[in-house]
């Protein structure tokens, strides 16, 4: 808990800004000598002086891979929650060492897509300016954080999410016995009964929640995990007390260590060792470790989460006792407007405020992209209206978390000349793509452009909102990026003798009613995959019930009417 | 998975490809030897013969001038040589989707 503890509990009084956790002068000094470090590897690359095998784990561990044209810098967003300042560096970054644009990931962090090896490290310097890096974003380490993007918002939130994610990225930051894990290692928090960051598909998900007397303590979920071998998680635990929470997360991770497989990669994850020493022996083992642990030594003091919580401290809310009615006028007044409140805004906890979602999923654009241009002016209205917050969903959109709902029509004018006011979040053209065969070197198939196209099929919105809320998720390949066994419709691009198909999912969920999707019939070639999708949302639309939605539909029926529909269609 | 096919004994005609150490960009064997950006600079080889153009590859990969040196498929079209597999054909032509709006 060293970490931890050299953070001095700060005044809880005093508003920080942007609910971001603020680096010390610890942290910075930190992140020089990474970049330090890291300039003098390229250095020695470019010269000669190492070879690809000697550097490829040195550039891994500071998010540079080596895609199918060039290198790629993947930089964290901790538990997604970035400033203004930040999202501006970002823009700075992709203007200055890429071609203008980012993409936003599942894993609420940032990828750049045509990084100069001899241009890294600068572009490496000019993130932790910003106190940003690309620590942990790749390795058989823990990986970042992920969590609710409404976090510390939510009408609905019981606790706030962001401090425990931030003890637990703490904990976990070059965590001297968890770098070199079996594999890697992802954890997402919630602090929200309803599960809006995928609890279950994460190696541990945890739902932080409170017991009758206030007490705050966690739900913990684990071995879950998509890839060649998707497993869902399951509650190892119900309760774990708030000041047991680093401790029982060291059993686990140090049962893992112990036990799991490291010879091949494929099975190294712990859901494997969770499938095959079942559930029940798991649990055993981890409460055999969590009893032996040095309670004390591993004991979450409360003055620590103290320190943490004051790094969150609420933006400085006004009182607006007229906001909620201004915005009731304004929906009535404008449907446009009405259609992206129904579906882009989220209940505030605090009156007269309201969460705004900005959909990076336009209309034939590429899921997660934001151009600098874009990222500027984000930036900029997060600081007009959000306290300069700004959150990054797994679902690859934006948030501005902090929006008086008395100024919700302005912002939404001010983001439709930026391409950013499409008001289709949840609906099919909110699709979650990775980048696939157009980027990654390890691809199948290309997901971005069969993205686009059913976006395009669909592209008449009111088309999009009488269907109703379904998530559609393509992975270009078998590791799941784009979590496709989870998605109410999952695409899976598959490679058949150099040529690409796509294998179709229905009846996933990441959700609290989570599960995997069952697989329709064969594959189909990229011409055919959107007309099959376009089948089964109107086998959906034919055999519906009133008000049900894709997914109840789905559970009611089954695979059969889809795979009849999509048989006929053949 | 289309990751690197080993292309050596196909009966397909084979460049060579790598990428560039300096910028990670695609590149192609060129007949001089040096390293090329387009496809149709490429040399072809027929059989055995690429053994001598994955030697010079790993050569350049020792001097690091490029990383991961590996024999593609291709096939001669009326427009020209075109990789067999769609992975190396996006390796050709880059991305087949654009950001909106790229600056
Ligand atoms: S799912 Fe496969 S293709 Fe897509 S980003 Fe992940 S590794 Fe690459």
């Amino acid at each position: 808990m060293d970490t931890i503890e050299r953070h001095a509990p700060a005044s809880a009084s005093m508003y920080k800004g942007a609910g971001i956790y603020r680096y010390d002068d610890f942290d910075r000094e930190f992140l020089r000598e990474r970049v330090a470090e890291f300039r003098a590897q390229v250095a020695r690359r470019l010269a000669g002086e190492l070879t690809e095998d000697e550097f490829k784990p040195l550039r891994l561990m500071n998010g540079l891979y080596l895609q199918l044209h060039a290198y790629m810098l993947r930089c964290a967003i901790p538990y997604g929650v970035m400033s203004a300042d930040q999202l501006r560096q970002f823009a700075h970054v992709a203007r200055t060492f890429d071609r203008g644009y980012g993409h936003f990931t599942t894993r609420q962090n940032i990828q750049f897509n045509w990084i100069a090896l001899e241009d890294a490290p600068d572009a490496i310097a000019a993130l932790a300016e910003a106190d940003l890096h690309a620590i942990q974003t790749s390795g058989n380490c823990i990986r970042n954080v992920t969590t609710d993007e409404f976090a510390g918002a939510a009408a609905d939130e019981t606790v706030d999410p962001r401090v425990y994610a931030e003890i637990i990225r703490q904990w976990s930051t070059l965590h001297p016995e968890f770098s070199f894990l079996p594999r890697k290692f992802k954890i997402a928090i919630t602090g929200a009964p309803g599960d809006r960051a995928a609890l279950q598909i994460h190696d541990i998900g945890l739902t932080a929640k409170r017991d009758a007397q206030g007490r705050i303590g966690f739900e913990v979920w684990v071995g879950g995990g998509l890839g060649r071998t998707p497993i869902l998680g399951f509650r190892i635990r119900d309760w774990v007390p708030e000041d047991a929470l680093i401790a029982y997360l060291e059993a686990i991770l140090r049962t893992y260590n112990a036990l799991g497989g490291r010879e091949n990669i494929h099975k190294a994850r712990i859901k494997i060792l969770v499938r095959d020493v079942g559930q029940a022996r798991f649990a055993e083992l981890v409460e055999q470790e969590f009893a032996t642990l040095p309670r004390e030594k591993f004991r979450l003091d409360p003055a620590i989460v103290a320190a943490i919580e004051a790094h969150f401290t609420p933006p400085p809310f006004a009182a607006v006792p007229d906001a909620a009615a201004a915005l009731a006028g304004a929906v009535a007044a404008d449907a446009e407007f009405a259609a992206w409140v129904g579906r882009n805004t989220h209940a505030h906890r605090e009156p007269g405020y309201i969460c705004a979602v900005i959909s990076l999923k336009p209309i034939g654009g590429v899921p997660g992209d934001c151009t600098a241009a874009q990222m500027d002016a984000i930036a900029n209205l997060a600081e007009q209206f959000s306290f300069g917050e700004i959150r990054v969903s797994h679902v690859q959109n934006l948030v501005l978390p902090h929006v008086r709902q008395d100024r919700l029509h302005a912002l939404w004018q001010a983001l439709r000349p930026l391409g950013l006011a499409t008001a289709n979040v949840g609906l099919l053209s909110d699709i979650i793509a990775c980048p696939g065969l157009d980027y990654c070197s390890l691809a199948s198939a290309r997901a971005i452009p069969v993205a686009q196209r059913i976006a395009e099929r669909f592209a008449d919105l009111r088309t999009q909102h009488d269907i109703g809320t379904v998530f559609i998720n393509i992975s270009g390949c078998i590791n799941a990026c784009a979590h496709h066994h989870v998605g109410h419709i999952g695409i899976l691009g598959v490679d058949k003798k150099g040529e690409e198909f796509y294998q179709i999912t229905l009846g996933g969920s990441a959700s609290n009613d989570a599960a995997l999707g069952d697989i329709v019939g064969p594959a189909y070639a990229y011409d055919d995959v959107v007309d099959a999708v376009e089948t089964i949302l109107r086998t959906y639309l034919a055999v519906r019930s009133p008000g049900e939605a894709f997914i109840e539909t789905y559970r009611r029926t089954g695979l059969a009417p889809f795979r009849e529909a999509l048989h006929a269609a053949a | 998975m289309q990751a690197k096919v080993k292309a050596k004994g196909s009966a397909q005609p084979l460049v060579v490809s790598a990428n560039r150490l300096r910028d990670g960009r695609v590149v192609w064997l060129a007949a001089d030897g040096g390293w090329v950006e387009h496809l149709h600079g490429a040399v072809v080889y027929l059989g055995e013969e690429v053994d001598a153009g994955l030697a010079a590859g790993e050569a350049d990969e020792q001097r690091q001038l490029v990383v991961g040196a590996y024999a593609v498929e291709v096939v001669e079209t009326p427009g020209g040589m075109v990789p067999l597999r769609m992975r190396e054909r996006v390796r050709v032509d880059g991305p087949s989707v654009l950001p909106v709006a790229a600056e």
